[in-house]
């Protein structure tokens, strides 16, 4: 691959600030944290880019967080998500623009929109990394990308095309302090009305609850598929949040918010009980970062009592009454 | 479609630092099953020709022909040595030049994304290729005349997308449950089938944009994630007594 010479004229991180309803999402906070230890690196700054419909209100919000530079697309046609709109619209920014760095939220819709972008912009993207450094001697963007279920982390760089885009997984790095002093600019730019091949006709949101923020998590595998109820009843007691594998969220049991694995969210809570879950790799790599892991399967030989602290072979089923019926009476 | 290897099969050499898929047994990528499945129940539908499109080596190709047993009409292997060491932008590019090749179609489907790499960013970037509206995460499609709506997955619930044709979905693991093949069928597909295999030069490439050297992202090593520690400590007693002990843990727990 050619290096472009004009690679040296890309200047600038900027972080694509996910918002809906007028919220940012929990990663649009998490991306400023990390776009300003980058920049800091780079001796550059840091840009948030939000699109939206009556979104300049967040400007603000994204320089207490961290951006230097704001930069708010706000239109009808950004009032929901859609690939077209986004695409054409950050497309256009980045390009005339030119940041070294694009960096984007891991989320259904994050991946859906740098998918695409990488190729209009016939560049680099690397995928829901759960590493982001500066390499010391070139300055290049290092990202860690996990693979194979989460027990390989590739290192990926993109030496020679510009923006370097990556995807951040959602939940891993931390969120930076409000600082209510500091300033930055904001510029509203203008967005094209053009006609939108798709269009969302329906759509069905519940309050979504974010479990990779919760201090406990109640999991419920395949094996503790028939007593849900009890496992939210725990949950609820604890002042925990619920979380299944894979499976259960496949079905339908539990909204996909809750699922926790490679494939899902990873939670880092001070303790994960999780109810009859084998171990496979995909869901083990969600609890990684939890600090105490309590297991409960009636099968001896599953795997997960390996990535567990404290395991107890037994039945759901019976642990399940007696836990809820013995720690209604502690307080916390 | 993608052939991958098992995931919990793979492991990381220690001193090349390399991949070692040697002892890991091969699948067609779990997601894209659900894709075919979903393919073949439009076909009934509506109508039209199901044809698999695959970029890998050579042993990709007993594993295309399983998608015929399945139910899929043709398949076409997309393989050559210069499509090798691509990440996801030579692939997508690849993979879109194969579906213009092909000529009409109404839908482009694919897995979310595969369970090796899982980038899940090859279905986004065949459609800015070919030009064509997206839908990812797409749990069910409907389609009347030219128009389809797809239910999408997004955080907290769904929504209900509507694009006109030609489209491409990627399609949410586990959203449906893939046919089982046909007995005779599959003897038909593994004996008679023929199936078609494109080089670079056949499907008319730039070289300057596939595999390794159309390539914008490099690997510069992988990492096994160390295993956290943790204490497997195994708690017993009748149930009673472990249920205290778990809760023993748990408090012990939030109080660090």
């Amino acid at each position: 691959m050619q290096a472009s010479p004009e690679v040296t004229q890309f200047k600038g991180v900027w972080a694509y600030l996910e918002q809906s309803s007028g919220r940012f999402e929990s990663v649009a906070y998490e991306l400023l944290g990390k776009a300003q230890e980058l920049s800091e690196k780079l001796s550059t700054n840091v840009t948030g880019v939000i699109l939206g419909h009556n979104v300049s209100g967040l400007a603000e919000e994204a320089i207490q967080f961290g951006a230097d530079q704001v930069l708010i697309a706000d239109s009808p046609v950004l009032a929901q998500y859609t690939t077209e709109a986004f695409a054409n619209t950050l497309g256009e920014l980045a390009m005339q623009r030119k940041p070294e760095i694009l960096l984007l939220g891991a989320t259904h819709d994050g991946r859906d929109l740098a998918g695409r972008l990488a190729v209009r912009l016939n560049t680099g993207l690397t995928a829901h990394a759960v590493r982001v450094e500066i390499e010391h001697d070139t300055n290049l963007l290092v990202c860690g990308v996990p693979g194979f279920g989460g027990s390989i982390i590739a290192m990926c760089k993109c030496p020679k095309s510009r923006p370097q885009m990556a995807t951040i997984r959602p939940g891993i790095l931390p969120i930076p302090r409000r600082n209510p002093e500091r300033k930055g600019t904001v510029e509203i730019v203008p967005v094209k009305q053009s006609e939108m091949r798709t269009k969302v006709v329906e759509r069905s949101v519940k309050e979504g609850i974010d479990i990779t923020k919760a201090e406990i998590v109640v999991v419920a595998g395949r094996g503790a598929e028939s007593c849900l109820d009890a496992v939210r009843k725990l949950a609820d007691s604890m002042g925990g949040v619920i979380g299944v594998t894979r499976p259960l969220a496949d079905k339908g049991l539990m909204p996909r918010d809750h699922q926790v694995g490679s494939t899902g969210y990873a939670v880092s809570p001070k303790v994960a009980i999780v109810f009859g879950a084998s171990g496979a790799a995909h869901f083990v790599s969600g609890i990684r970062d939890a600090k105490t892991v309590i297991t409960v399967n009636k099968d001896p030989e599953a795997a997960i009592h390996d990535y567990a602290d404290y395991s107890v072979v037994d039945d759901v089923s019976s642990l399940l009454p007696l836990l809820i019926s013995k720690f209604g009476g502690i307080s916390r | 479609m993608k052939v991958v290897p098992k995931t919990e099969e793979v492991r990381l050499d220690p001193t090349t630092k390399t991949l070692d898929r040697s002892k890991a047994e091969n699948e067609i990528n779990q997601p894209d099953k659900n894709a075919l499945e979903m393919a073949l129940q439009l076909k009934q539908k509506h109508g039209g020709d199901v044809v698999l499109l695959s970029m890998g080596p050579p042993f990709f190709e007993p594993y295309l022909r399983l998608g015929i047993a399945m139910g899929a009409d043709d398949a076409i292997l997309l393989s050559d040595r210069a499509f090798a060491g691509a990440d996801t932008y030579p692939t997508s590019y690849t993979i879109a030049t194969a579906v213009k090749k092909i000529g009409h179609f109404d839908l482009v489907m694919c897995g979310e994304e595969s369970s090796d790499a899982s980038t899940g960013q090859v279905p986004p970037g065949i459609a800015e290729w070919l030009g064509i509206p997206q839908v990812t995460y797409v749990s069910r499609i409907d389609i009347a005349g030219s128009t389809a709506r797809a239910k999408r997955t997004i955080k907290g619930g769904y929504e209900v997308v509507e694009a006109p044709l030609p489209l491409l979905a990627s399609i949410e693991l586990g959203c449906n449950s893939p046919r089982f093949p046909d007995f005779r069928r599959k003897r038909w597909a593994e004996k008679e089938f023929k199936l078609t295999v494109w080089t670079s030069a056949e499907l008319g490439v730039d070289p300057n944009k596939i595999g390794l050297k159309g390539s914008h992202t490099v690997v510069d090593e992988l990492i096994e994630l160390p295993k956290p520690f943790r204490k497997r400590e195994r708690i017993t007693g009748s149930s009673e007594e472990e249920a205290l002990q778990v809760i023993h843990r748990i408090k012990e727990a939030l109080s660090a």
